[in-house]
């Protein structure tokens, strides 16, 4: 069986479990981020009374941290409310970041695990071999009432990445390259196990931003094998005895592919799909795209790694009078090792907003909105029509370093002149 | 659920994303029936307002990829649909559609052989699709059998307050 298989049969009572079968899994830990109102509604809707575990289920207040209209205040509240009720042992407020990063913070997110939350991004966790994946509002509320959520056992794809990144391309231009190639729909309903050398030789952070966009190829879930820095960073974080799975020597994958990471360049996921993916050089020979809004944050890019990496590109430098760079850094923690590194100080001298750590404007709630006509540069992971704001806004999806080179030049530049 | 309807058709892309189904800016809304006021607001505002009750939707590929918010089925179902037929769908949407008891059908190949305000019947048990001004049938992909059951209980509500005896 493949590691996966084995944490679904773990969790559902089963010796085996095949590509296809329906389970019924515990889920290790469940969480809700501040959009989901509506999973206390489905809750109390289904004659919920009590969540089943108080110490397995977290709200996370992320997307509205902290709030920018009064609607959005009064679902905090009613959440408040919903947690104090249940005396929910874990609980992040606005002040905490974003979920994907505040969870494996916390040290609820360990290997052999299911982790379930309300965002599609919770395939961020295969990172730490962790098998994660999002749900909706009403399937969340079924497991505050059970504890379990039923699974199709997904069909399994290897994407092995072999290699060293050459200078100036980083873990979301690797990411970026695979979905290229797989395209958006390219695992829809499978698992991605992302194997290789460079996977093997990847920080904490890199592998989170890899599995992080296996969700925009589809997949239901990522997983990489724990490596010496995963298994160094949950040792000292997780609050659970932890088991790691290992996938058998002769695990038959759906399909496999290989990529080698060596030959990359620094690509861009151009207007208006993920999957839109071209390299930067040629976007570059094609005429100069001017960039009114850098943008470094979010659970794929708002990491001290991608702050750093900026921070190195602009210290010293000023960006564009008419330009403007938002830095979001991912989290409380996040927050305060920039500042201790003074990467935070120096990317403010260079002009930088920085605002509260949390999704911002990601996904179009608050914080760095864009206009009509505008065009931005992010290290997100979605660039879809109306996305950061305005539908007639383009969205470029790139590493933290293209970001910062771009902004300094008020266009899209290359980073590898820059570093 | 009933076995078999028919209804107009709004066609619409490939990967119609849920940004697209359901803007971000409009999050925090919580009624049922403003949420389905924009649907599918990020791919042509006057869909919502135009929508005939009982209408069905007709998409490409992927549809419902992106973001895992609830909020786009909610508004597809306020906003009168009856049904979703797509080329494919992403995979947290389909699960939630389903769980509201909005019928998802696959029928690979449908969103280039219909047009806007052409009617289908669908008949969900046989898995077969006619265009009425055509005749014209098409075969559906069969729905599994655990997505079968929550649409034949009206949704996971329904199963879920019996199972907790919530009506009792």
């Amino acid at each position: 069986m493949h590691a996966i298989e084995k944490i679904l049969a773990k969790n559902s009572g089963r010796s085996v479990v095949r590509a296809g079968e329906i389970v019924t899994a515990k889920i290790d830990f469940a969480e809700i981020n501040d959009l989901y109102l509506q999973t206390v509604y489905s809750f109390y809707e289904m004659g919920g009374k009590k969540v089943w575990d108080n110490t397995r289920a977290a709200f996370v207040f992320d997307h509205y941290a902290p709030a920018p209209d009064i609607k959005s205040a009064t679902n905090h509240l009613e959440m408040r409310k919903f947690a104090r009720d249940n005396d929910l042992r874990f609980h992040f407020d606005t002040n905490c970041g974003v979920c994907h990063q505040v969870m494996p913070e916390a040290g609820v997110i360990y290997p052999g695990m299911i982790v379930v939350a309300t965002d599609s991004h919770t395939t961020t966790h295969g990172a730490f071999g962790a098998m994660g994946t999002g749900c909706g509002a009403t399937d969340m509320a079924t497991i505050l009432m059970t504890g379990e959520l039923w699974f199709r056992v997904p069909e399994i794809i290897q994407v092995r990445l072999a290699g060293e990144a050459p200078k100036g391309v980083y873990p979301k231009d690797v990411i970026l390259h695979v979905l290229g190639k797989l395209k958006a729909d390219g695992a829809v309903y499978k698992a991605i196990d992302f194997t290789g050398s460079y996977v093997d030789s990847l920080n904490v952070a890199g592998r989170m931003v890899v599995c992080n966009m296996a969700v925009e190829i589809g997949a239901k879930t990522a997983y990489m094998q724990p490596n010496e820095d995963v298994l160094e960073y949950v040792s000292r974080r997780a609050v659970r005895p932890y088991e790691v799975q290992y996938t058998d020597p002769d695990f038959e994958y759906e399909e496999s592919y290989v990529f080698d990471v060596s030959i990359l360049e620094p690509l861009l996921a151009c207007p208006h799909s993920v999957d839109n993916v071209d390299t930067l050089a040629n976007v570059i020979a094609a005429g100069p795209v001017e960039v009114t809004q850098g943008y470094i944050g979010s659970c794929t890019g708002g990491r001290e790694e991608d702050i750093a990496i900026a921070a190195e590109i602009l210290c010293g430098k000023e960006i564009p009078k008419y330009a403007r760079l938002i830095i979001v850094p991912a989290s409380n923690e996040v927050m305060q090792i920039c500042m201790e590194k003074g990467y935070i100080q120096d990317l403010m001298k260079a002009g930088a907003t920085v605002t509260t750590p949390g999704c911002g404007a990601c996904l179009g709630a608050h914080e760095g909105i864009l206009a009509p006509g505008e065009v931005c540069v992010s290290s997100t992971n979605r660039n879809f029509p109306g996305r950061m704001g305005s539908a007639l806004a383009d969205i470029y999806l790139a590493s933290p370093a293209t970001v910062a080179a771009s902004i300094l030049n008020g266009r899209i530049t290359d980073p590898r002149d820059h570093i | 659920m009933k076995a078999q309807f028919a209804g107009k058709v709004t066609v619409v892309g490939n990967n119609i994303d849920t940004d697209q189904i359901y803007p971000g800016c409009f999050l925090a809304l919580t009624d049922g029936k403003e949420i389905g006021s924009h649907c599918l607001a990020g791919v042509d505002e006057a869909i919502a307002a135009n929508f005939p009750e009982g209408g069905i939707v007709v998409a490409g590929t992927n549809f419902g990829c992106g973001s895992s918010r609830e909020h786009a089925p909610i508004a597809l179902v306020n906003m009168g649909a009856a049904a979703v037929v797509a080329d494919s769908f992403a995979r947290i949407f389909f699960r939630n559609a389903i769980n509201l008891g909005l019928p998802l059908i696959v029928c690979k190949g449908i969103s280039k052989k219909v047009k806007d305000g052409q009617t289908i019947i669908i008949d969900i048990e046989k898995g077969i699709i006619t265009i009425e001004e055509t005749r014209e049938e098409l075969i559906c992909d069969q729905l599994g059998e655990q997505a079968m059951k929550i649409l034949e209980a009206g949704g996971i509500k329904p199963l879920m307050r019996s199972r907790f005896g919530a009506d009792e």
